[in-house]
């Protein structure tokens, strides 16, 4: 095979931003964002979608990066955590509760965490149930975030320096 | 206290590169995307024992864009490193499953790790053993175990247990544990002629320097570490690790940087790992519950490359008062990955096996668990005959047992339901040692008033640029945010890794030292500063490793709460609470996080943590996140971290003990004590898990 025939183009928006590229068919959003964009902020913890370092939002749900081929994303609109907040010099208030609280110490998980609980506010929002939200509660509408559902809904996202109950607690901030 | 002046010691002043980590702005090894950089992916070995004969490397040069495959007979050779596991490529030997026969370097990740699948590698296997068994005919008594005698022993401990009133043998069992910090270990590397730069994820870059200098016969100034942030490492990054010397062999090879990224499943076999230990214990006590005999027998295994001991015996040596002591290891060379330091590597393991064994004896002897410590409660420290520093070891239960509700509990197992679920509470003690090693600082008043903090210490998360400016603006008597701190690069004075616990202790007193020699160096100046502002520098060779008539640990005290489900053998823990006396906690914020975090890990080790030497293989099956399971948030309930201050004169000018380990050494057991509070069966071996539960709730309920 030719090097032409692995390769393909792909246009993205990336914090705002469109980009077209030339990506190897074999290249995960992950690393088109961390190798092609220099946008590091997005990590690799595993590349295999087990610990959710890479967490980033694709049209506004948050997925494992590291598991979707950059070719099948054309037109998508992406978010990584360095455009969570926005093109202001304010960090997202999320980011802010996470400095408050200390939700962190090595910091290797944070965008990851910090995309992942901004996809979780979107779907409860939107209704979204979880493992532990009540079967009797009605259906389609914003399901309330307590911290057994924060927990549940965050445990995607690994954290090795055990700072699970932090990052709960700068989750529940925003939503108060 | 001591050394120190101001206020900022103690205060939660917020981590210095939060911003940066929080944009995504900060970066770790693998994230120096410099001009031309290359990407190298290793080939790990696919037999436990034996040999390369010979390696294929035409398919994978024949991909576009590989650079080359470096192999064991065409590296570039090194001097032979002190640490083995660092010998790489270097011999066609292979002393385990998963060490690295060939390297791929190409222009792309995705090149790199075709071209990796794509070399051939041939083997002359021999037979290998990689099972751990007490009495294997190959064990033997290390000398050291942790840099202690690998055995002690005082007075007659066979004689003791055997004529003790009441006897307790017990057998516990520990697998081996993955350190798995979040960011895979990695290093990006180049020269320029005979000058190696190295971006790498390290717990000490000043070491990083030295190891690479000795092992490519350069003069240390032509080495130069980076070690900006470290997402991570818990022991598994305290000495230079392979990706680092493979990431300069293949930077030197193509000529390009080359960065080496560690996949994830790669980690177990090359990282090292937490030895599993079998620990017998053999507690003698009289009707009151004073020990009269107490045995502690450590079997473990090392490796062929090195010898590494897992020294869970010594926490022995610290905890009780007892007229006989037997302490020791006995430990079995295996073809298995070498084992290496994990978080209180000893004393997590260690003490899981004895205040597991305090619980039953309290059980035994119908003491509550707080009291039967209490009353053990030692003068000097055992081993050694040594005054302690401090320990409040006593106070830490107390305080515990208050915020706990400790008091009227009912002692009997097995008793209390909730529908499905039986519920207990446990109680287990901690100990770390308290250290420091040499270090040196430097401190630059300049003329705008402001300061600048330089030294080699490395952040891995603990908050070291941040408890380092609260140590300086204290000794200063600045506002903290005059002081800057520079960290992570080894052209700064040089410093010990962030390791043992011993990252704040060894690189605060330095600072505190050269900060107070600043301090009067700056009274006594007349009129305004020199453009270049004044510099002073300490080392604190000689006084930090200094001989001390004390036995320094920091104590503490863990209580659990946990709920069974008799149906499906789930564990739920609804309350952890840890007591810590560590003597002057530096930054109330950090240190909380420490103490919680270590607490989380602590309970993996007890709950979902769970690693297997494969006997036909001879690696580990769980070598992924989704088979090794680390805690997730829905596994964590709210935990409580609370101390106690100490004031002790015989630490450091900063009155510190470390903070980075003792979290989760009784963690473990608090919550396995806990467990059979609720069910009244004893589970001798981790992790908890239902499987295991359910057999034990089905045999015996």
């Amino acid at each position: 095979m030719t090097s032409a025939s692995h390769h393909s183009e792909v246009t993205l928006r990336v914090n705002g931003k469109p980009h077209t590229l030339r990506v190897d068919n074999r290249r995960v959003l992950l690393d088109l964002l961390r190798e092609d964009l220099d946008l590091t902020g997005s990590k690799k913890g595993c590349d295999h979608g087990q610990c959710g370092a890479c967490t980033v939002l694709a049209d506004g749900r948050r997925v494992n990066s590291c598991l979707l081929l950059a070719v099948t994303l054309d037109g998508s609109e992406i978010t990584t955590v360095e455009g969570l907040g926005g093109d202001g010099e304010e960090p997202h208030p999320l980011q802010r509760a996470f400095l408050d609280r200390d939700a962190f110490q090595c910091g290797y998980c944070t965008p990851g965490q910090l995309c992942s609980a901004v996809g979780l506010l979107a779907e409860a929002a939107a209704g979204h149930p979880s493992h532990v939200t009540d079967p009797a509660a009605p259906s389609g509408r914003p399901v309330p975030l307590d911290r057994t559902e924060i927990r549940e809904r965050m445990s995607g996202n690994l954290c090795r320096c055990g700072a699970y109950p932090r990052i709960v607690g700068a989750i529940e901030d925003v939503i108060e | 206290m001591t050394g120190t002046t101001g206020t900022a010691l103690g205060a939660p002043a917020e981590r210095r590169e939060g911003r940066q980590k929080v944009t995504g702005a900060a970066r770790y090894a693998a994230e120096y995307t410099l001009p031309g950089r290359a990407h190298a992916w290793p080939v790990p070995a696919a037999i436990a024992h034996g040999r390369v004969t010979s390696v294929d490397t035409s398919a994978a040069l024949a991909l576009p864009g590989v650079l080359a495959v470096l192999t064991p007979g065409d590296a570039p050779r090194l001097a032979e490193p002190e640490d083995h596991t660092l010998a790489l490529l270097q011999n066609p030997k292979v002393p385990h499953r998963g060490w690295c026969v060939a390297l791929a370097v190409a222009d792309t990740l995705e090149t790199a790790r075709a071209a990796a699948r794509a070399v051939r590698v041939h083997y002359a296997p021999e037979p290998h053993d990689v099972t751990l068994v007490p009495g294997h005919p190959d064990a033997y008594e290390p000398e050291e175990a942790g840099g202690q005698p690998g055995r002690l022993e005082q007075g007659d401990p066979a004689a003791a247990y055997a004529a003790a009133e009441v006897r307790l043998d017990v057998t516990y069992r520990v697998p081996p544990l993955h350190n798995h910090p979040m960011e895979p270990h990695a290093s990006t590397a180049h020269w320029d002629g005979d000058r190696l730069t190295v971006y790498t994820s390290s717990q000490g870059g000043s070491t990083v320097r030295s190891v690479l200098a000795g092992m490519f016969e350069l003069p240390e100034d032509h080495v130069t570490a980076v070690t900006e942030h470290v997402g991570g490492g818990f022991g598994s990054k305290g000495t230079p690790r392979p990706d680092v010397v493979l990431a300069a062999l293949a930077a030197r090879r193509t000529g390009r940087p080359v960065t080496v990224a560690y996949p994830r499943r790669h980690l177990p076999t090359t990282v090292g790992h937490r030895a599993p230990t079998v620990q017998r214990l053999r507690l003698g006590a009289r009707p009151d519950g004073r020990l009269t005999a107490l045995l502690h027998e450590v079997t473990t295994h090392t490796s062929r490359v090195r010898e590494f001991v897992e020294q869970a015996a010594l926490p022995s040596r610290v905890m009780y008062a007892t007229p006989a002591l037997l302490s020791t290891h006995r430990v079995t060379a295996l073809d298995v990955p070498s084992p290496s330091w994990m978080r209180a590597p000893g004393e997590a393991p260690g003490m899981y096996a004895l205040e597991s064994a305090m619980d039953e004896l309290a059980d035994a002897l119908g003491i509550d668990p707080v009291e039967l410590r209490l009353r053990n409660e030692p003068d000097r420290e055992p081993g050694s005959g040594k005054p302690f520093s401090s320990r409040s070891l006593v106070a830490c239960l107390r305080e515990g047992a208050r915020r706990f509700d400790w008091d009227g509990r009912d002692p009997r197992p097995g008793t209390r339901r909730e529908g499905p679920w039986l519920t207990g509470t446990g109680v287990a003690a901690a100990t770390y040692p308290a250290a420091a090693q040499p270090s040196a600082a430097a401190a630059r008043a300049l003329p705008d008033g402001t300061f600048t903090i330089r030294i080699n210490a490395t952040d891995i998360g603990t908050g070291a640029r941040t408890v380092l400016a609260q140590i300086a603006a204290d000794t200063l008597g600045a506002p903290l945010d005059r002081v800057r701190v520079e960290i992570g690069h080894s052209d700064l004075p040089y410093a010990w890794l962030a390791g043992g616990s011993m990252g704040t202790a060894s690189w605060g007193w330095p600072v505190h030292d050269a900060c107070a020699e600043l301090a009067s160096r700056l009274a006594a100046h007349p009129g305004p500063l020199p453009a270049e502002g004044i510099e002073t520098r300490a080392d604190t060779t000689g006084k930090a490793d200094a001989d001390s008539p004390y036995a320094k640990h920091a104590f503490g005290a863990h209580f659990a709460e946990v709920a069974v489900d008799t149906v499906t053998g789930e564990l739920r823990v609804r309350r952890l609470l840890g007591v810590y006396a560590a003597g002057r906690i530096l930054n109330a914020r950090t240190a909380r996080s420490q103490f919680t975090g270590a607490m989380v890990m602590g309970l993996g080790m007890a709950l979902t943590e769970h690693s297997t030497l494969d006997p036909a293989f001879g690696d580990f099956p769980e070598a992924d996140l989704a088979s090794y399971h680390v805690p997730v948030h829905a596994d964590v309930p709210d935990i409580e971290a609370h101390w106690i201050e100490e004031d002790d004169p015989h630490l450091n000018p900063m009155g510190s003990k470390g903070i980075g380990e003792i979290g989760i050494v009784g963690t473990a057991a608090a919550l396995g004590n806990a467990v059979h509070h609720a069910t009244g069966i004893r589970f001798r071996e981790l992790p908890l898990t239902p499987d295991r539960i359910l057999a034990g709730l089905l045999s015996e309920g």
